[in-house]
């Protein structure tokens, strides 16, 4: 068990166009991230909690590299990243089957054996309790519940062992959150995955992570066990945000 | 099927309309062609024998009825001012006019779907505000007249081409078509701005949808999320601008024609028409109507293939 992700004092900037007509190459960048240090062992569960608008996203994007302005330290012990998103609806291309989606990945490694790669991909529904005949079926035929496995599909299907999943929960209902919530351990557990859990509600958090950190204003201001955060909470945000859900 | 018999059903229908009222058309405007055959020196009794012997003389419903029995067992009337056959003065004309449409929208495809694509993922660059502002002007200005520009600036100009100076299809292929190409210029530049506006702004709409962000996160580059994603999601609001595009540039083709001196179905109509040569003009509009009414039906069709929540019933 190593560390598969580190970050060293970390901070990164967004930029914001000026709506002045007459500066408008003039750009202002405010900071996001500030001055970010935690790490991720292999085959843990960290969870991130924080208010909305508190830098999650873009913690989980730095890490990607999908944000330029950044500087600090990212080692990454794995080049095989995914992200898995909230919105179940609108992440997955309307006009294309489940079985394209699912094998794009696949094509773009390379793996050109079209039976090779329907057998991978009918292997991966099952894996996150979807019958094989969905390969043909479009996402609007699917369920807010159905299509976030089929997510969970696509950023499992390359091999990735890192999964940095964005609030993957928040947007179905409590009793569809529980089945994606215990899909996601045992898949964990099976595959020996590591998560970076966000989520805004601290019950989820609870329930899925081994650590927790507590995000607000782009900073830290506390990581630790689960247990230990949530029964004996350092800092005065952490204590705000638990009597605000209990 | 059954839908495909009612689109069929549809389509004779408004043949048949369509056909009437060009018909009822030709009652109500003064002028007869057995007149414009004799010219004005004829006496009107020469005029009344020529009228009764080409049978304009009986109630209209019954001219009518003639023509629609002989129309659909195929035989298409004789032309009154050029005694032959319609059907023969069609033949050599239709090629022509098909060509240029051909041509026109192949133009319009051609420069709108990468242009599109382009402003639309660059929005606000520097070509994109170019583009932005050619299409303000090419869409204000007439077809006919940007037809005068080319013919001014590229024929007489740049002297590209001759004026004027058609080339039968028959006799060079490649003349004529390159003689049809700055007519149809003339006809698609129009319609290309209107075709990079749509899909440009469908193209916005597409960007900010989550699924461009999944196929990003998938390691997609910039260029086959273009291609492979938002290109056909961003096609379907406007196929159907596309195919109203067709029946424009026929209607168009038709005073282009007439700018470029192309002998095609454009010049024959509009002299039919002063003629007065019903037959040839109720030929050429069920023609051209018909051809508007399937290509409407086939990008019907099209629409199930490319968008998957369209069913036909």
């Amino acid at each position: 068990m190593g560390t598969i992700l580190e970050l060293r004092h970390v901070n990164s900037w967004y930029k914001i166009k000026s709506k002045n007509p007459f500066q408008s190459n003039a750009t202002r960048k405010k900071q996001v991230l500030k001055d970010i240090s935690f790490s991720i062992q292999e085959g843990e569960i960290l969870g991130l909690v924080g208010e909305s608008g508190c830098g999650k996203s873009t913690l989980a994007k730095t890490i990607l590299g999908f944000i330029k302005d950044v500087d600090g330290t990212i080692v990454r012990g794995t080049d095989q990243m995914q992200m898995i998103f909230q919105d179940p609806y609108g992440s997955l291309n309307p006009s294309k089957t489940i079985g394209w989606i699912l094998e794009e990945p696949l094509r773009m490694q390379g793996k050109t054996d079209r039976e090779m790669r329907r057998e991978k991909v009918e292997k991966m529904l099952k894996k996150v309790g979807l019958e094989p005949s969905y390969y043909n079926r479009y996402p609007r035929e699917l369920s807010g519940g159905q299509r976030q496995r089929v997510s969970i599909a696509i950023a499992l299907i390359q091999g990735s062992k890192l999964i940095l999943a964005d609030e993957p929960v928040s947007a179905l209902d409590v009793t569809i959150q529980k089945q994606i919530m215990e899909l996601m351990l045992s898949l964990q557990e099976e595959l020996g995955l590591t998560y970076l859990f966000i989520s805004h509600d601290l019950n989820v958090i609870y329930q899925m992570c081994d650590r927790v950190m507590v995000m607000k204003n782009g900073r830290i201001v506390e990581i630790g066990d689960v247990e230990q955060v949530y029964t004996k909470p350092k800092s005065d945000y952490t204590k705000k945000l638990l009597e605000a859900s209990c | 099927m059954k839908y495909i018999i009612k689109k069929i059903g549809t389509l004779i229908l408004t043949l048949f309309i369509i056909s009437f009222l060009s018909f009822l058309a030709f009652q109500i405007i003064p002028g007869d062609a057995a007149l414009s055959r004799l010219g004005t020196d004829a006496t009107p009794e020469q005029v009344e024998a020529l009228r009764e012997e080409m049978g304009l003389n009986a109630p209209m419903l019954v001219r009518y009825g003639n023509w629609l029995k002989d129309f659909v067992s195929g035989d298409f009337g004789t032309s009154y001012s050029y005694n032959m056959p319609v059907s023969e003065m069609l033949a050599g004309k239709l090629p022509i006019t098909l060509v240029l449409t051909a041509l026109s929208f192949l133009l319009i495809l051609a420069i709108s779907i990468p242009l599109g694509l382009f402003t639309g993922s660059r929005e606000g660059s520097r070509l994109d505000r170019a583009t932005m502002m050619a299409n303000q002007v090419l869409m204000s200005i007439p077809g006919f007249f940007l037809g005068i520009l080319i013919t001014a600036v590229l024929g007489l100009g740049m002297k590209l081409f001759i004026p004027g100076a058609y080339v039968s299809y028959r006799e060079d292929f490649g003349g004529f078509l390159y003689y049809l190409i700055f007519p149809a210029i003339a006809i698609a530049l129009p319609k290309c701005a209107m075709g990079v506006k749509m899909l440009r702004s469908s193209v916005i709409g597409q960007l900010h949808m989550d699924y461009v962000r999944t196929a990003y996160s998938k390691g997609n580059s910039q260029h086959r999320v273009m291609y492979h994603h938002i290109l056909k999601n961003a096609m379907i609001p406007v196929l159907t601008f596309w195919a109203l595009t067709i029946s424009d540039i026929v209607a168009n083709s038709i005073i282009i024609e007439q700018v470029f001196t192309i002998p095609g179905l454009g010049s024959m109509l509009i002299q039919s028409i002063s003629n007065r040569d019903y037959p040839v003009v109720q030929a050429i509009i069920v023609m051209v109507a018909g051809l508007v009414v399937v290509i409407n039906f086939l990008v019907d069709l099209l629409y199930t293939k490319i968008d998957p929540r369209v069913t036909i019933e």
